[in-house]
């Protein structure tokens, strides 16, 4: 049916919906607004999960962390489904694009013998911990409370697969199939690899979502994508002539960039809330962030060898610095 | 200089491979049942997850690329729609009763699927299933996104969408669809993905979807058909999905089958239910009607449903208990369900109305051997009620079904001038059954049932006390606006005014 209609302007009845115009007052209410607030269901849940009767469908208390209102939570990049989406296929275009440049001109056959060795070693295994992160995010999602908080770890979960998935890419690219055998390999026997292997599956088990946010998301990546992204890649790589591969992870950097601040936001609007979420926020911090460290320096070491204590130990002090900032002291 | 050394090609299947199942590895510093909890209680057995087939090989650097591509379509038509006032194009206002539905009663089950897809992403000891439940719970949050947002534009000038959101919550007929997927998410895994990945996405999705966006098109409504398209590339790789699980839990044990069985008769019947509401809204809601519920039925239920199941015989599996009940209630249930929705439209957010003589001549083209002789009468009944100015209204709460949560307006298979009702005794109580099947539900898992929030029983209890204005204030109802019939509302007279403004040089 086709009718031709004059442009006419006609008064709204009202602004927007009426749980937005709850909190927001009566205005109309931006996409990330109506995509993200109070989407979950809060009342009058029907039946307690088979899986563990002592929590509800969707339960706040399963974390310790204590929140009025988890739908303070949000997320400064205003991330929807569509943002998100966008935002992550104009990336992902650079990447591809990067990855060809690096192809087409055979610069991995340039790179010098040993870089390209450290680079295998330290970059492939990476994959399967950022598997973890994954698993580790979607587990969030999951049971975490409120969907401005749980869309944006699934978007973190999916960035986790993104990035093992360019890290697979980069381990074929420059050591074949066995590239990446060798890397699982170490990942499942190598000394080197145990600790983080440890602390990735010692996050599997943690049921409590936000522990295991600050676990995964502020303390081993925290210092893991500086570390490794930053000092190994941008820095020892690229000085000792194979600054292709950083190309390979700029994906990573700007990621990691990017990411933080959403859970700076996060992290400073929890500790903000109560001197209970602070202290915990410390202690897991300080415990996981101790560990993170402390399992980053022999992956870090095959690069940077006799420097690596004082890059841990660097990144160990921004680290804290910028959760002082957030107002949180480890 | 060192010659290079050509690469071994891989294949895409190989390929895929190693970007997604070979990032997992077998944990050693914990024991698998620690990791992954929750995988062994329902009884399926699993032996190999290795011999999950991807139902679809989908990297994320290509997801984002496409979906991307969609989203960018799909917000470019929707802001020419609302710039436009797109909505004067619908065929008139009756029509905005099943969009009225879909926001509250539909869009909240699709960020309720997603949630518990990240869950099964997480859950399952598989990359592979994991990878392909991930996708679908981030589809699932596009979706209830996607629909809020297409429907937006049509909050600010009509009623009933503004509380969708408490509706969800606390509206009566909003219990139907909420513990349809509170069901599923209180489910373990394995039972979660019969009933959304399976009996959803695979067996009723076609049903929701296909009627429901032509429907969308045929009455000029270019921003649901919109977001329904936009979201058929991934239903697709939603129902493949499915179909794979059902098919690896069948082919891993023998002793899978009765389980999986169970199942298929639990949430078969629990989704022909939901989908009676979309049956009604087909047959009653739409000005211009695309097909009928009977036939939408027809070919994508029995067509498509019976070529599925004699596919899955070879895994011993039958079609589910509920068939020949449902083929028996093709006939009746729309019209009982319109009814029902009818009498009690006092206490709806959206509009109902006595069905004109073309529409009526319609459903008994459509409806041949039962609207003239069942239906036809009481419309005619009501009608002269109206017409002599003693509107019928039941002012009576029903009694609502203790698995479905519907009143008990539906009749027996066989006798269509009975009601049917069914009650069962547990622990010194008496619940209440609209069918065989909601009953049989029950008395499978009683523990769980008994737990049912019922939104009439919460009429009587504190806070409301039985007060009719309370409870229309506490599920946000704005009353003489939201509800009753549709001729005399607000949206009748805005709509037809605005469009007379657009369409004449006045």
């Amino acid at each position: 049916m086709q009718i031709d209609l004059r442009t006419v302007s006609i008064k709204p009845q009202r602004n927007t919906f009426d749980h937005l115009a709850r909190r927001f007052g009566d205005k109309p209410a931006s996409r990330y607004q109506e995509g993200s607030y109070d989407i979950q269901a809060t009342e009058n849940l029907h039946y307690r999960p088979t899986w563990d009767p002592d929590q509800q469908i969707y339960d706040a208390s399963i974390t310790k962390i204590v929140m009025k209102d988890w739908y303070a939570l949000k997320d400064p990049r205003q991330y929807y489904y569509n943002t998100y989406t966008v935002a992550r296929a104009r990336q992902q275009e650079t990447a591809e694009a990067n990855f060809s440049f690096v192809e087409s001109r055979g610069l991995a056959d340039m790179l010098p013998a040993e870089m390209k060795e450290i680079a295998l070693r330290v970059l492939v295994p990476l994959r399967h911990a950022a598997w973890g992160a994954n698993m580790n995010n979607s587990f969030i999602c999951g049971y975490g409370y409120a969907a401005i908080f749980t869309q944006a770890c699934m978007f973190h979960a999916m960035d986790n697969l993104g990035i093992a998935q360019y890290l697979s890419r980069l381990g074929l690219l420059l050591g074949d199939t066995e590239g990446l055998n060798e890397g699982k390999q170490a990942w499942l026997e190598s000394d080197v690899w145990q600790p983080l292997r440890r602390y990735v599956e010692d996050c599997l088990v943690v049921r409590d979502p936000f522990e295991l946010f600050v676990a995964q998301n502020v303390a081993l990546d925290g210092l893991l994508y500086p570390l490794v992204y930053g000092r190994v890649v941008d820095g020892f790589l690229s000085a000792n002539g194979a600054s292709s591969i950083a190309m390979l992870t700029q994906f990573m950097n700007d990621w990691f960039g990017e990411t933080q601040k959403w859970i700076d936001a996060v992290l400073k609007t929890v500790a903000a809330e109560s001197e209970d979420n602070r202290a915990l926020l410390r202690e897991w911090a300080g415990k996981w962030g101790a560990r993170a460290a402390a399992a980053l320096l022999p992956i870090v070491q095959q690069a940077l060898e006799g420097n690596a204590d004082e890059a841990v130990g660097e990144e160990m002090a921004a680290f804290k610095a910028r959760l002082a900032k957030l107002g949180i002291e480890i | 200089m060192d010659m290079t050394v050509a690469k071994k090609k891989l294949g895409l299947k190989e390929k895929y491979k190693l970007l997604t199942r070979d990032l997992g590895w077998e944990p050693t510093y914990h024991n698998k049942d620690e990791v992954f909890p929750y995988v062994k209680y329902e009884g399926i057995k699993v032996h190999d997850w290795e011999k999950w087939e991807d139902p679809f090989r989908l990297t994320m650097d290509a997801y984002w690329k496409y979906q991307a591509e969609k989203e960018r379509k799909f917000y470019a038509i929707i802001d020419a729609h609302a710039q436009n006032n797109g909505h004067l194009n619908i065929t008139d206002a009756r029509y905005l009763s099943a969009l009225k539905i879909f926001l509250q009663a539909i869009s909240p089950g699709e960020y309720c699927a997603g949630k518990g897809f990240a869950r099964m992403g997480r859950e399952f000891p598989g990359v592979g299933t994991q990878v392909a439940c991930q996708m679908q719970a981030i589809d699932e949050i596009r979706h209830a996104q996607t629909q809020i947002h297409a429907l937006s534009n049509y909050n600010k000038f009509y009623n009933g969408f503004h509380a969708f959101a408490d509706a969800r919550d606390r509206m009566w007929y909003c219990t139907l669809p909420r513990s349809f997927f509170d069901d599923a998410m209180s489910a373990g895994p394995f039972e979660f993905m019969i009933a959304i990945g399976f009996s959803f996405e695979y067996v009723l999705t076609n049903l929701l979807f296909v009627p429901f966006m032509s429907g969308a098109a045929y009455n000029g409504d270019m921003a649901t058909v919109t977001f329904g398209f936009s979201a058929q590339s991934d239903e697709a790789r939603h129902m493949t999905l499915g179909l794979e699980c059902i098919k690896f839990m069948l082919e891993q044990d023998p002793d899978n089958l009765p389980i999986v069985q169970n199942w298929i008769d639990k949430w078969f019947w629990r989704g022909f239910r939901l989908l009676g509401v979309v049956g009604t809204m087909m047959d009653y809601m739409l000005p211009k009607r695309v097909m009928s519920w009977r036939e939408a039925f027809e070919i994508y239920g029995i067509e498509n449903g019976g070529a599925l199941f004699k596919d899955l015989a070879r895994y011993g599996i039958r079609p589910p208990k509920g068939w020949d009940d449902a083929g028996k209630a093709l006939d009746h249930m729309t019209h009982q369900f319109m009814l029902a929705l009818y009498q009690y439209q006092f206490g709806t957010a959206f509009h109902s109305w006595i069905p004109s003589e073309e529409d009526m001549a319609w459903l008994s083209k459509k409806y041949p051997t039962t609207f003239d002789k069942y239906y036809r009468p009481r419309w005619e009944h009501i009608k002269k009620l109206k017409e002599a100015g003693t509107p019928y209204a039941n002012m009576g709460l029903a009694k609502l079904c203790q698995t479905c949560q519907i009143p008990t307006v539906f009749t027996e298979p066989d006798d269509p001038t009975t009601l049917c009702h069914r009650e069962v005794e547990y622990k010194g109580e008496t619940y209440h059954f609209c069918s065989d099947g909601c009953q049989h539900i029950f008395e499978k898992e009683p523990e769980k049932y008994i737990q049912g929030w019922l939104p009439l029983a919460a009429i009587f209890q504190a806070p409301l006390n039985g007060d009719l204005g309370a409870w229309m204030e506490w599920v946000s109802l704005a009353d003489g606006k939201d509800n009753g019939d549709f001729a005399g509302s607000e949206d009748q007279r805005n709509f037809e005014a605005w469009r007379n403004q657009a369409t004449s040089n006045q």
